[in-house]
């Protein structure tokens, strides 16, 4: 088999496909009309789409967020009343959770970038990526409709008898809105994993895959078997509260304990949904801001499927007192300790990755360490509450709060950042103000952390959650993490700003930036259409910057 | 060699795959994943049931007697003849047999509108005796009506759902006779087929075991 006739014949697909007058050369020129973005079905157009999309949604929910934070200030509850203050975290939760943390770093960063990274021209099927953003939009569309129709005020678990029989608010079109996106998280994951086992380029073996590709294989599996238990799940709530008929509610022999069954089963694992492709985006940085293969490539890579499969038997760890047997319990604490072995596994890796390294301080980086930072703590008060005796103590208290924002919101915002900044140059073609890059980074790392941790502290002396009310005591610490909060959306705002800035006026960014790795640098930036001009064939191990160095040297030369 | 130029430039061919076998592969393992998603989205279904029958064997043995195990047989059958015609509507895609194509999807189609109309008469039964859960579901009997009731609300969620399945199969089918009639399937490429093959014998075998575990209980 000659690679000459592979190349040959692509090139003719590639050009039979585009006998009109339009530039081929960049995804971005393609086409300047609405119809050219609404219904394309180019991955890096998809890709974009959906950054519009969970930013979008981001800026709601935080826009919730300020106002519970706002609410917080004062002991007494004088901003809004309890009912409105239940509204506004349940739809802060359902908002952050479903339609920005799970979609965001998959939706934007896996779309654009899986096919660059195995050398493919596109997702295996590029339709029903696109009809998975169309599901993503609409369910989420509907979502806010709900807030609209007076919302939801279950908090975004929806526990039963509470949400089936007793609450007024607008369960059934919120559940059906998070439905409708849970197709949409089931049809990227079924591309994505198809697309990584079938459309890898020639000499693109498993263990030559980027660690990003790994996390986003290891994603899509958990969102393939997780999802669909979720969507049975709200379609049970959903039938027993439109027709009235005992399925959980014990009045009728149901049994709400099973509702919290099913509903962690999927929404344990996916806390990792919305993890896993962070760290696949931290292995791509520390390798590349410290120009050194990842220590222990296939540890890392592995560590992801591990993630992935253990996540799936700790769910009884958010039931340890619902009243579950006492020996569920144990065994699910135990099991609950046990993943955090492949987490710690990825942090002493990309730790023993700098060991040595050229490090340097991009912004991307900066985004990288503060991953670090929040992760570890996130991560160990989890076992924390994966202990009996303590989650007995804070269960339901801050402590809880801060905890879940530490691992899923802190982690995946410093995976979501660090991406967007360290991949933009290949996204727009353009270069962003690297210090206002930087000040941001910080920024929001001192804001994050300056708004959360006190919560650990009023978790800690009892301040139960969900209350808009409290006793003086608390308030310095509400204060304090409020406060944070100003600081921490100031920090957000910083990245809008200078990245639109510079979508227009920055610098034209070259084909490889950062003298990255990665098949994703060996296009131009922005990338052409079908992404390369005859398929890449890969003869070496990922991470390796001698033979970058040596090209990069050359093409300066010439 | 040659004849691997003929499929790459094939009409059938998607852009952004090498040639037909690739293309071939990746949907059939789509397809394959999908019906994983659906074994799951079953199977919290599956999970709720042998949770209350676990808890409550009288009143599930109790629901059970009151459904037609003759109906449900019946529809059993016809599943299986349909699995089986289903197969032989792929088998004359494989031979590029157009004709016996749309033959062997439109018995399936027709074997898929029998099975309907057989839960139909099973439903309308239910309705009758008041065995629809909600405020007229009436029971006389030793056990909790409450707890039959339960098992009806399974039994009916558990058959709609797979009847939900069945009616998208039967939708599928229709598109296939009509790409058929418009003779776009050919040898080389018959892949949707295939799959809705896949996705109708998976709707099967969920019967399979909907149909013991609903209709079978406490008979041995």
């Amino acid at each position: 088999m000659s690679t000459d006739h592979v190349e040959t014949s692509a090139s003719i697909v590639s050009v039979s496909r585009h006998e009109h007058d339009i530039d081929t050369s960049n995804y971005l020129k393609a086409g300047y009309t609405l119809k050219s973005w609404l219904l394309t079905v180019d991955h890096k157009r998809i890709a974009l789409l959906y950054l519009f999309g969970v930013t979008f949604f981001f800026i709601i929910g935080g826009i919730l967020a300020f106002l519970i934070r706002l609410e917080l200030v004062t002991p007494k509850g004088d901003l809004v009343s309890s009912d409105t203050y239940n509204r506004l975290f349940t739809q802060h939760g359902i908002i952050m959770i479903f339609l920005f943390l799970v979609p965001a770093i998959p939706g934007v960063f896996g779309n654009f970038l899986i096919p660059l990274m195995i050398g493919a021209r596109d997702l295996a099927f590029p339709r029903i990526n696109l009809a998975s953003w169309y599901m993503y939009m609409a369910g989420a569309l509907l979502t806010v409709v709900s807030m609209a129709m007076g919302g939801v005020d279950t908090g975004w678990t929806f526990y039963t008898p509470y949400s089936t029989t007793f609450s007024n608010g607008a369960v059934v079109t919120a559940g059906l809105g998070i439905f409708i996106i849970g197709f949409s998280s089931v049809f990227t994951g079924l591309n994505f994993a198809v697309t990584i086992h079938k459309m890898r380029a020639p000499g693109m073996t498993w263990f030559r895959l980027p660690l990003f590709v790994w996390a986003h294989y290891a994603t899509s599996l958990i969102m393939l078997l997780g999802t669909p238990v979720l969507a049975i799940t709200i379609l049970l709530v959903a039938v027993e509260r439109i027709w009235k008929v005992g399925l959980f509610d014990p009045s009728l022999g149901g049994d709400p304990i099973l509702f919290q069954h099913l509903f962690w089963f999927y929404s344990h694992p996916a806390v990792y949904i919305m993890i896993l492709p962070a760290m696949g985006v931290m292995s791509e940085l520390f390798s590349t801001f410290s120009k050194k293969p990842v220590f222990g490539y296939e540890f890392i890579a592995m560590s992801s499927l591990a993630i992935a499969i253990v996540g799936f038997f700790v769910w009884g760890h958010h039931m340890l007192v619902s009243g579950q047997s006492e020996f569920a319990g144990l065994i699910f604490s135990a099991l609950s300790f046990l993943v955090a072995i492949p987490s710690a596994v990825k942090v002493f890796n990309w730790t023993a990755t700098l060991y040595k390294g050229s490090i340097s301080f991009s912004t991307p980086m900066i985004y990288a360490f503060g991953f670090i930072g929040l992760f570890a703590i996130g991560g160990l008060t989890g076992l924390f509450l994966a202990c009996l005796g303590m989650d007995y103590h804070v269960h339901d208290t801050y402590f809880v709060v801060a905890h879940f924002h530490y691992v899923m919101v802190g982690a995946t915002i410093m995976g979501f950042l660090g991406a967007l900044h360290y991949w933009w140059p290949k996204m727009t073609g353009k270069m962003y103000p690297e210090g206002w890059g930087q000040l941001a980074a910080i920024v929001i790392f001192l804001g994050f952390n300056f708004t959360f941790f006190p919560q650990f502290l009023l978790g800690y002396l009892g301040m139960p959650r969900h209350y808009h009310e409290y006793v003086p005591e608390f308030q310095i610490l509400h204060i304090l993490s409020s406060a944070g909060a100003m600081i921490l959306g100031i920090g957000y705002l910083m990245p809008f700003t200078y990245l639109a800035y510079s979508v227009f006026y920055g610098k034209k960014a070259p084909a490889n930036p950062w003298g990255a790795t990665g098949l994703e640098w060996r296009t131009p930036s922005p990338p052409p259409v079908h992404n390369f001009d005859s398929i890449p064939t890969v003869d070496s191990k990922p991470y390796d910057y001698r033979t970058i160095r040596e090209e990069l040297s050359h093409v300066a030369r010439a | 060699m040659s004849l691997g130029h003929s499929a790459a430039s094939s009409p059938y061919l998607a852009h952004h795959f090498e040639d037909l076998e690739q293309q071939k592969t990746s949907a059939v393992l789509g397809m394959w994943l999908f019906l994983v998603t659906e074994i799951m989205f079953f199977g919290g279904l599956f999970a709720a049931y042998a949770v209350y029958r676990t808890l409550y064997p009288g009143p599930f043995h109790a629901g059970s007697h009151l459904l037609d195990v003759r109906l449900g047989g019946l529809n059993t059958g016809i599943l299986i003849f349909s699995s089986f015609t289903m197969a032989l509507a792929v088998h004359s895609a494989q031979l590029g047999k157009r004709r016996l194509l749309i033959l062997f999807l439109t018995l399936t189609m027709t074997l898929g509108c029998a099975f309907f109309v057989v839960k139909g008469i099973e439903w309308h039964h239910k309705y009758v005796e008041h065995h629809i859960p909600g405020p007229n579901f009436h029971f006389d009997g030793m056990q909790d009506p409450k707890l039959v009731q339960l098992f009806f609300v399974l039994y009916f969620s558990m058959t709609g759902l797979h009847a939900l399945h069945v009616l998208l199969g039967i939708g599928a089918m229709l598109w296939l006779v009509v790409l058929a009639m418009r003779k776009k399937f050919s040898k080389e490429w018959y892949t949707p087929v295939e799959l809705v093959g896949l996705y109708w014998h998976f709707v099967d075998i969920v019967w399979i075991y909907l149909f013991p575990l609903l209709y079978l209980l406490g008979r041995h």
